[in-house]
């Protein structure tokens, strides 16, 4: 279900711990097996984590299935629904909301003609809205696909982002 | 010691204690939900908070260690609006449906909102609502809007069941409780959570919705299952028992039951149940009163015995059968003439008896079992065995106890397994005697069997050195061991192991009454087998609490020899479609609800009780019939007016504790490992005995499934089998077409086919040859 490379790269981080611990990894295995989810997948339902992909994470790291899924449920990183192949998060918490967040986010919607949650027809963008990052000086930010850290995104700087992921 | 203060009154508790430990130990009530004695500690439900002086706020009792000198109040202004505060928080999203609710009467929240809370909240908001859960037949999560997401039920199926088949899935206010997607709550010690849950969340299936908590009649009972003897609180309304409780017990069953304990009493109020007295004639059966089948039975016994003899009848009892039952049936058979009595009708091999010393039992008490520091199971499939053992030989496992196994699949345990040797039935004795042999190598010394011809494998010699190296060892024998064909060469072979490793050994008692049993003697001594009753037909057959379609070793061979006798007597509680078949009288007996008795556990410990309701319908304690069948047959001795005069008379023939004895006075194996394709036919966790049989809710579970065939590697290939295709089966020229299974876990060789179901009852032996084909 997962490529030989995610598989390496989860055993690489089972290696961290102490053998009878399998189970403290699995918050990476789980990152890794949505990461290429997010890069093979052709359709949004092929982006996210399934129950089956789920399964399979608890099963190589032999923990119980529930277990695995109360971690991918507890996180929103992790997306457990449909996905578009770029997944922009914008923050609008109060720091950012005051320095541009909310019209970035406003801007984001119009120009992908999407309410926040939503995902484009062509399956291309889905636009969310997400908490503190940390970065508030640096208002407005948005996340590309949970690993792309972008400050500063004026409207012009939106524009360019949105080009450049064509 | 540490010395605190609760409340003012002075106490010492141990260093690493917790407050609500300590609380409790001085009967000090701490409101709590999350918090359980037998498992870990969350602390994430807040209604233990009290407070500690010098502490800036109140603390969590269940999660705070106590320090010198601290000082705890459970009752000050503080603690109680802390604690009226959580119940509050509880309370927003708990729905006040209690007048609906399954568990209103005894409902932890209820209770505590009213002792703890205030007596209105200040939330005006939606309420939260989430979508029920099915977790299978037994457990009812219909109503998970009531959850407080006190995680009780979570660690029960990781911490006690071993694996973690609930989980909370989601966040804050979203999280919700779950089995995985798909997936229902299979464990075969479920039916705990029901308990656990502080509130209607989880309820029983079974019995929701029949009855308020308030109308029941509390009873104690013991439950007739498996050799452990958990204690029950039976509760009964209308003379009808509705359902089941746990009686805690410490050195038994602690706070726990397993499913077959809980749910077997759907049995108890079967429309099987046989109410009246049947006799058959002219080929129909015909209700009839007692004194007719009686006088039936008299007339039929002393026609055999006058025609035949004797030795021409034999008696088949069961040891789920009471203390007073088992005893009344082998005294009746043997004041008449008759020494073929044998409860042991799933064994094959008896040819230890003539060296018996005295009854077979655990060997030690449950407790010491688990607190041995190695411990070796021989032919065990613990967990559907002895469910509520396994679960605290897990426990122990987790402290350190060297579990070593050698049994004929490698089953799922859910425990930590030290060694384990996986050999198949026909290599089972060589698999003991390579354990004795490493054994023999270690501590030096003897054996006076015949160890020339054995290897030890790597296992072996890792399960030797923990048996050596472990202070306290133990060896036990489970029931794949007891009904093997080489029984008497294992029970040997361990006898030597612990006498020349120091370990001690003894047999996990598959029935309630196994030890019973053995101490009143209803086993061969002087007569018949169980295995000889069958392979040498008798002219006439009294069965107690038997069903040899289901009871027997060889089913196939039970049935041919009922149907070629010329009576079969049945002293039966329920009808069921075998004993219809071959029997000609049936005599309606009472379950042990219904009747005052005692089992004696696999430690030796009698447990006696009383009757929880009336016999249904016509039926009687069969002691009762058993003393009238005495006393029709004219024989001394049968004067009981009550089971405790019965229990009087059998419990003055010698100290119980004294009786107990495991090992044979002279002893004999043949170590060869064989080669062959053979069946491992066991019990399943839910056909152990007629009430379990007749209960709908167990029958239902994915433990009760219909039986397929479990192959082995070797055997699928050879055969060329696929994956889920019918397979034909082959066992004593009757044949079966069955769902085939590829199965890793098994040894070369073996196919595994449970027995004891009707769709299996055509076949022969349980550990026997098999022949395998597509079909
Ligand atoms: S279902 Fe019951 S036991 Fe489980 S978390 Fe909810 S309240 Fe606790
Ligand atoms: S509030 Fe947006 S990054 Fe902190
Ligand atoms: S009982 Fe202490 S926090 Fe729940």
């Amino acid at each position: 279900m997962l490529s030989a490379e995610s598989l390496a790269s989860i055993d690489r981080e089972v290696a961290k711990y102490p053998a009878d611990q399998k189970r403290s990894a699995v918050m990476a295995a789980l990152r890794i097996a949505l990461t290429e989810r997010r890069e093979q997948g052709q359709t949004p339902e092929a982006r996210c984590l399934t129950p089956e992909v789920i399964e399979y994470v608890a099963n190589y790291l032999e923990i119980a299935p529930v277990a695995a899924y109360e971690v991918a449920t507890f996180y929103n990183m992790y997306d457990m629904k449909p996905v578009g192949k770029y997944k922009i998060t914008v923050c609008t918490n109060l720091p950012c909301a005051l320095s541009g967040g909310v019209s970035a986010a406003k801007y984001l919607s119009e120009k992908l003609g999407i309410a926040i949650g939503e995902t484009t027809a062509d399956g291309k963008y889905t636009l969310l809205e997400g908490e503190c990052m940390g970065a508030c000086g640096d208002a407005p930010v948005l996340l590309v696909n949970n690993h792309k850290m972008c400050s500063h995104m004026s409207p012009a700087a939106i524009d360019q982002k949105l080009a450049e992921l064509e | 010691m540490l010395e605190i203060e609760i409340d003012g009154k002075k106490l010492t508790a141990p260093q690493g204690s917790t407050v609500m430990e300590a609380a409790h130990s001085i009967g000090t009530y701490i409101p709590h939900f999350c918090y359980h004695k037998k498992l870990s500690i969350a602390a994430n439900c807040r209604m233990c908070l009290v407070e500690v002086e010098k502490a800036p706020k109140p603390l969590p009792a269940c999660a705070t260690p106590v320090t010198d000198g601290m000082k705890i109040h459970t009752h000050s202004d503080l603690a109680k609006k802390a604690q009226a505060g959580v119940m509050e928080f509880l309370l927003i999203n708990h729905p006040l449906d209690c007048p609906i609710c399954d568990q209103g009467g005894e409902c932890q929240l209820q209770d505590i909102a009213v002792g703890y809370g205030n007596g209105a909240s200040r939330y005006q908001e939606e309420k939260r609502a989430v979508p029920g859960k099915d977790m299978g037949p037994l457990v009812s999560a219909e109503e998970m809007s009531r959850c407080i997401h006190c995680t009780r039920c979570v660690r029960f199926t990781e911490e006690i069941g071993g694996f973690q088949e609930i989980g909370m899935a989601h966040r804050g206010e979203f999280s919700e409780i779950l089995p995985f997607l798909g997936k229902t709550v299979n464990s075969e010690i479920s039916g705990n959570v029901i308990d656990l849950c502080p509130v209607g969340a989880l309820t029983s299936k079974p019995y929701r919705y029949s009855t308020r908590a308030w109308e029941l009649s509390r009873r104690k009972s013991v439950s007739p299952h498996d050799g452990l003897g958990a204690n029950l609180i039976v509760q009964v309304k209308h003379n009808e028992v509705m359902r089941v409780l746990p009686l805690e017990n410490e050195e038994i069953n602690e706070c726990w039951l397993a499913d077959r304990d809980r749910f077997s009493y759907q049995g108890l109020n079967s429309d099987a149940r046989l109410k009246t007295p049947k006799i058959k004639f002219d080929g129909r059966w015909h209700d009839t009163d007692w004194e007719t089948a009686l006088a039936y039975v008299v007339k039929g016994l002393n026609g055999v015995s006058a025609d035949h003899g004797k030795d021409a009848i034999g008696f088949l009892t069961s040891p789920h059968s009471t203390t007073e039952e088992l005893y009344l049936a082998q005294k009746l058979a043997r004041a008449f003439g008759i020494n073929n009595i044998d409860y042991r009708s799933a064994r094959s091999d008896f040819r230890a008896d003539a060296a018996k010393q005295g009854a077979e039992w655990l060997g030690s008490s449950i407790v010491e079992l688990a607190a041995a520091k190695s411990v070796l199971v021989i032919g065990s499939s613990l967990r559907s065995e002895q469910p509520l053992l396994a679960s605290r030989i897990r426990q122990a496992s987790k402290k350190g106890m060297a579990l070593n196994i050698i049994h004929v699949a490698d089953d799922e345990l859910l425990m930590n397994v030290h060694a384990k040797l996986i050999a198949s039935p026909l290599a089972l004795v060589n698999a003991v005697a390579q354990v004795l042999k490493a054994v023999v190598a270690i501590k030096g010394g003897d054996s006076t069997l015949d160890l020339a011809q054995v290897d030890v494998s790597a296992q072996a010699q890792a399960i030797a050195d923990s048996l050596c190296a472990g202070e306290t060892a133990r060896i036990v024998l489970g029931a794949v061991a007891q009904h093997h064909p080489a029984y008497s060469e294992l029970l040997a072979l361990t006898q030597e192991i612990a006498r020349i490793s120091g370990a001690g050994f003894g047999v996990l008692s598959e029935a309630a009454n196994s030890v019973g049993a053995e101490l009143v003697g209803a086993w061969a001594q002087g007569g018949m087998s169980a295995g000889e009753m069958i392979a040498s037909p008798r002219k006439a057959y009294v069965l107690l609490n038997t069903e040899p379609e289901f009871d027997g070793y060889n089913s196939a061979a039970s049935v041919a020899a009922m149907k070629q006798a010329a009576t079969v007597i049945a002293l039966t509680a329920y009808q069921s479609e075998g004993l219809l078949d071959y029997a000609d009288v049936l005599l309606p007996i009472a379950p042990f609800s219904e009747t005052a008795g005692s089992f004696i556990n696999m430690e030796g410990r009698l447990q006696a009780f009383n009757g929880v309701t009336k016999p249904q319908g016509e039926a009687r304690p069969a002691w009762k019939v058993l003393r009238v069948l005495g006393n029709m047959l004219s024989l001394d001795g049968f004067g009981f007016n009550s089971a405790e005069e019965v229990r009087s008379e059998l419990l003055a023939k010698g100290d119980i504790a004294q009786r107990l004895n495991n090992s044979l006075s002279s002893i004999a194996a043949n170590t060869a490992a064989k080669a062959g394709v053979v069946r491992v036919g066991e019990v399943p966790v839910y056909s152990t005995d007629a009430i379990c049989r007749h209960a709908p809710a167990l029958q239902a579970t994915a433990l009760a499934a219909a039986p397929v065939a479990r192959i082995a590697a070797d055997v699928f290939a050879a055969a060329g089998l696929a994956e889920g295709e019918l397979a034909l089966v082959k066992q004593g020229g009757a044949t079966l077409r069955v769902p085939a299974h590829l199965d890793a876990s098994l040894p070369a060789g073996v196919v595994r086919l449970a027995v004891a179901r009707a769709e299996t009852a055509m076949l022969g032996g349980m550990f026997d040859t098999i022949e395998i084909e597509r079909g």
